[in-house]
C-alpha cells in the first residue's frame, strides 16, 4: 500500500453531493496530477461531517484545515499553495477555525467541542467505499471478539449493562429486546435494521449509512450471533440513493472478505444481510408495518403483541433496530460497556446524534452525550439564532415531537426529561423556532403531514388527525371558536388512547405541546384575530405609515385590487376590506412606509 | 475469506496510511516549501523524507509542509517535532542530509547536531 503525506478528504455526502463535490473531486485530482503529486497526495470521497449547510466541505490531512464551501474553481489555488508550497489558504478556510491567524484544531472549533463522535466516528474520515478504511479504524474488531471469545449470553450482558436504548424514537432498552429473541425458539430468526428516517428534516441515519455503511453490517451481524439469526435485512428508504449504493458496496466487500457468508471469519458461524428498498411512507418506519413491507405486503401497522421478538418478519422471532442504535455496538464492544455507560445520565447513556436545523446558526449533524443542555446545543454548538432574531422554541421528535420554550432550555436531554416537557428526542430533529415563527402555523404543518400519511387503519387517527388539522386550519385563518382549544385537547386525548400504531398515538403531541407553552398565541388568534409573530396571512392587515407616506402613488398602481387611494403627496390609505393581501404594495413602496400586522 | 490473522495485518497496513486523519500525538516533519524552499531543493527533500519512511514502514510519523518560515537563504528547512521534545530545525537540507535525518533522529531518537540551525550559526 502506498504512503501519503497528506489525504484530501471530500465529502460525498448528500448535502455536499449535490453542491458539486464531484466535480471537486475530480478537479482535485487533475490539479495534484498537473502538478506531479499524485504519488503524495491522495483525494479520498468521504461522507457527511456535519457542517453541511457549509458544503462543498474539504478537510485535508495532516494540518486537518477545514475548507468549507469550496468551488470548483477554487481548487486550483488550494492545489497549489496548499500542496505545493505548504501555503493554507485562509480566505477559504471555515472562518471558525482560525483565531488571529493561526489554525485551530477540529476539536477546538465550537461547533465540534461539546461534540462526542461514537455513532459518527468514522463519517467524513474514511472512504466508506473502502473496507479496509473501516478496518484500519478498528472495523470488525468486535466481531471478532464475539464470535471468538464471546456467548450469545454475554454478548447480550454487554449490550444491557451499556444502557443503551434505542434511538429510532422509542428509546427502548436494546439488551432487552435481543435478550427476547434469543429466548424465542425456532429454527429461524431474523435481523433487521430501520433505515427508513421518515421525519421531515431528519438525516442522521442517512449520514452513518453514507460515512459509514460496515458499522451497520458489523452489528448486525453481531445481533445475529446474539440472537441466533442467519439472515439480516436493511430497510432503507429509496430516495436515499447514495446510501442504498453504498450499502451494496459494502455488502460485496463484505462477503468478499468473509465478514458476511457460510462461515464468517473462519469461525463456523453463518449470516448474510440484504437491502430492502422501502418506498418512503413515513408509517413503513413502525415495527410492524416494516415488516409487512420486507414481507412484499402494504406496509400497514398490526396490533402487538404478538411482539416482533416472538412473531416478527415471515412470523419468525425478529428484532429491528435503528442504524444510530446499530452504529453504537461495535463500539460498546471495543470500548467495554462501561465506557459507553460513563456518558449521559442514569436512564440515558451514551450520546445521541441531532439533526439541527431551522432558524440556527450552525445548521447540520451534531453527536453529544446525553444530559447535555438544550440551551449547550442551541447557542454553544449551533450558534443560536441568526440575525440577532429571539429564540421562540425548539422543536424535537419532528411529528411526533413537541415544541419546547425557552423556559425550559436548561433541561438535560434524556428520554426522560423531554417526556416530561411533553415531547420527545424522537430519532433527533431539531428545530429551532424564533419570533417570525407562528406556533399554531407550526402545529397545523405537522398536522397537515400526519394526515397525509396516516395509513387509514384506525378511525381515530384517520378521522381524529383529519379533524384537528381542520379545525387548526380554521384557526389560522381567523375563523376560530370559543371552546376550539378544548376541543382539540379532547380530540387528541381520544387519539392518543384509541390509535393502533405509534402514528396516531404520538400525532397530537405537536398541539398538544404549542398549546401548552403558547396558549396565549392561539388565543390571539381565536379571540383578536391576530397572528403575532405575523404568519398567517389571513389574519394580517397592510397598513400604510402617514407619517413615511410621500405621497408618491406607486402603491396604487401596482395594486391588483385598486384598493389604495389617496392625493398625490399625501399620505394614502388602503381600504383593508378588498385588499387580497397580496403584499405587492409593500415591496413597491421606495420609501418603505408599508407595514403588515 | 480473510482470516483473523489476514484482517489483522490489513489494519495495521492500512492504519499506517490513513492514521494522520485522527492521530495528532505521533512525529512531526515539516517540510518548508514557499517558492523560496522550493527554489533550494525542498521538493527533492520531501520526496527523500518520504520514500525513507515508506522503506523503514515508519508508522506514526506524519511529513506536513509549510510555508516559508522566514530564513530563505537557510533552505531547504526541516522541523521534526516528536512529542514531548523540543522542535529541532534542521537547515539547508539536501536528499542525503534528508536520509540522515529520518534514520538517526526519527529512527533511533538521535539528533544529527551538524545540520540544525545551532551549528548552522556558530
Ligand atoms: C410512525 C412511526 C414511524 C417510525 N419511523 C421510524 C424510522 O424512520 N426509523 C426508525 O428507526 N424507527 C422508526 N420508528 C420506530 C420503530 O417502530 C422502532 O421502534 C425502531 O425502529 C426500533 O429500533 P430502536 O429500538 O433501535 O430504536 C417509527 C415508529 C412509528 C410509530
Ligand atoms: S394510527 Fe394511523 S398510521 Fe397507525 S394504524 Fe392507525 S391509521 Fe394507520
Ligand atoms: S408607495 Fe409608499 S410612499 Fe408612495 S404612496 Fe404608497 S405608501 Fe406612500
Ligand atoms: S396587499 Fe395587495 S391588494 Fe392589499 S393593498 Fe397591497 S397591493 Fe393592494
Ligand atoms: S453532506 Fe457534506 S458535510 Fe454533510
Amino acid at each position: 500500500m502506498e504512503m501519503y503525506r497528506s489525504h484530501v478528504m471530500i465529502c460525498r455526502g448528500t448535502g455536499c453531493t449535490s453542491s458539486n463535490s464531484e466535480q471537486i473531486a475530480k478537479n482535485f485530482e487533475e490539479e495534484i496530477k498537473k502538478h506531479g503529486l499524485e504519488k503524495e497526495v491522495v483525494v479520498e470521497r468521504t461522507g457527511c461531517f456535519g457542517l453541511c449547510a457549509l458544503g462543498p466541505v474539504v478537510i485535508i490531512y495532516p494540518e486537518a484545515s477545514f475548507y468549507s464551501m469550496v468551488k470548483p474553481e477554487d481548487v486550483e489555488e488550494i492545489v497549489k499553495e496548499h500542496l505545493v508550497k505548504g501555503r493554507i489558504v485562509k480566505r477559504l478556510l471555515y472562518a471558525e477555525s482560525v483565531e488571529e491567524n493561526r489554525l485551530k484544531a477540529l476539536e477546538e472549533v465550537d461547533f465540534f467541542k461539546k461534540q462526542v463522535r461514537v455513532a459518527l466516528r468514522n463519517c467524513g474520515i474514511i472512504n466508506p467505499e473502502n473496507i479496509d478504511e473501516y478496518i484500519a479504524f478498528d472495523g470488525y474488531k468486535a466481531l471478532e471478539k464475539v464470535l471468538t471469545k464471546m456467548t450469545p449470553a454475554e454478548v447480550i450482558d454487554t449490550v444491557k449493562r451499556s444502557g443503551l436504548r434505542g434511538r429510532g424514537g422509542a428509546g427502548f432498552p436494546t439488551g432487552m429486546k435481543w435478550e427476547f429473541a434469543s429466548k424465542s425458539v425456532n429454527d429461524q430468526k431474523y435481523v433487521l435494521c430501520n433505515a427508513d428516517e421518515g421525519d421531515p428534516g431528519a438525516f442522521m441515519d442517512r449520514s452513518v449509512l453514507e460515512g459509514d455503511p460496515h458499522s451497520i453490517l458489523e452489528a448486525m451481524t453481531i445481533a445475529g450471533y446474539a440472537i441466533g439469526a442467519s439472515q439480516g435485512y436493511i430497510y432503507c428508504r429509496a430516495e436515499y440513493p447514495i446510501a442504498v449504493k453504498r450499502l451494496g458496496i459494502a455488502i460485496g466487500q463484505a462477503r468478499l472478505y468473509g465478514l458476511l457468508g457460510d462461515n464468517i471469519m473462519g469461525t463456523g458461524f453463518k449470516f448474510d444481510i440484504e437491502l430492502r428498498l422501502g418506498a418512503g411512507a413515513f408509517v413503513c418506519g413502525e415495527e410492524t408495518a416494516l415488516i409487512a413491507s420486507v414481507e412484499g405486503q402494504r406496509g400497514m401497522p398490526r396490533p402487538r403483541p404478538p411482539f416482533p421478538a416472538n412473531k416478527g418478519l415471515f412470523a419468525k422471532p425478529t428484532i429491528l433496530n435503528n442504524v444510530e442504535t446499530y452504529a453504537n455496538i461495535p463500539v460498546i464492544f471495543n470500548k467495554g460497556p462501561e465506557w459507553f455507560a460513563s456518558m449521559g445520565t442514569e436512564k440515558s447513556k451514551g450520546t445521541k446524534v441531532f439533526a439541527l436545523g431551522g432558524k440556527i446558526s450552525n445548521t447540520g449533524l451534531v453527536e453529544i452525550p446525553m444530559g447535555t443542555s438544550l440551551r449547550e446545543v442551541i447557542y454553544e454548538i449551533g450558534g443560536g439564532c441568526p440575525n440577532g432574531k429571539k429564540f421562540k422554541a425548539v422543536q424535537t421528535g419532528g411529528p411526533s415531537g413537541g415544541c419546547i420554550p425557552e423556559e425550559h432550555l436548561d433541561s438535560p436531554i434524556d428520554y426522560e426529561s423531554l417526556a416530561a416537557l411533553g415531547s420527545i428526542i424522537g430519532s433527533g430533529g431539531m428545530i429551532v423556532m424564533d419570533e417570525d415563527n407562528c406556533m399554531v402555523d407550526i402545529a397545523r404543518f405537522f398536522m397537515d403531514f400526519i394526515v397525509d400519511e396516516s395509513c387509514g387503519k384506525c378511525t381515530p387517527c384517520r378521522e381524529g388527525t383529519k379533524r384537528m388539522l381542520e379545525i387548526l386550519e380554521r384557526i389560522t385563518e381567523g375563523k376560530g371558536e370559543e371552546g376550539d382549544l378544548d376541543k382539540l385537547e379532547s380530540l387528541a386525548k381520544n387519539i392518543k388512547n384509541a390509535a393502533l400504531c405509534g402514528l396516531g398515538q404520538t400525532a397530537p403531541n405537536p398541539v398538544l405541546s404549542t398549546i401548552r407553552y403558547f396558549r396565549d398565541e392561539y388565543e390571539a388568534h381565536i379571540k383578536d384575530k391576530k397572528c403575532p409573530a405575523g404568519v398567517c396571512k389571513e389574519l394580517l392587515n397592510y397598513f400604510i405609515i402617514a407619517d413615511k407616506c410621500k405621497g408618491c402613488g406607486i402603491c396604487a398602481k401596482n395594486c391588483p385590487q385598486q384598493c389604495i387611494s389617496g392625493q398625490p403627496k399625501t399620505p394614502y390609505t388602503i381600504d383593508s376590506s378588498k385588499c387580497i393581501k397580496c403584499g405587492v404594495c409593500m415591496q413597491k413602496c421606495p420609501f418603505k412606509a408599508i407595514i403588515r400586522k | 475469506m480473510k482470516t483473523i490473522q489476514e484482517l489483522e495485518e490489513i489494519r495495521k497496513k492500512t492504519l499506517d496510511t490513513i492514521n494522520i486523519r485522527k492521530d495528532r500525538s505521533g512525529t512531526r516533519i515539516v517540510v518548508g516549501m514557499a517558492t523560496c524552499g522550493i527554489a533550494a531543493g525542498a521538493r527533492p527533500v520531501l520526496l527523500t523524507i518520504m520514500d525513507e519512511i515508506k522503506k523503514h514502514d515508519l508508522s506514526d510519523v506524519v511529513v506536513a509542509q509549510t510555508g516559508c518560515i522566514g530564513m530563505c537563504r537557510l533552505e531547504p528547512i526541516v522541523e521534526v517535532y516528536k512529542p514531548g521534545e523540543e522542535k529541532v530545525t534542521y537547515v539547508k537540507v539536501n536528499p542525503s542530509k534528508a536520509i540522515r535525518i529520518v534514520n538517526e533522529h526519527i529512527m533511533k531518537g538521535k539528533v544529527v547536531e551538524g545540520y540544525t540551525i545551532g551549528a548552522e550559526s556558530k
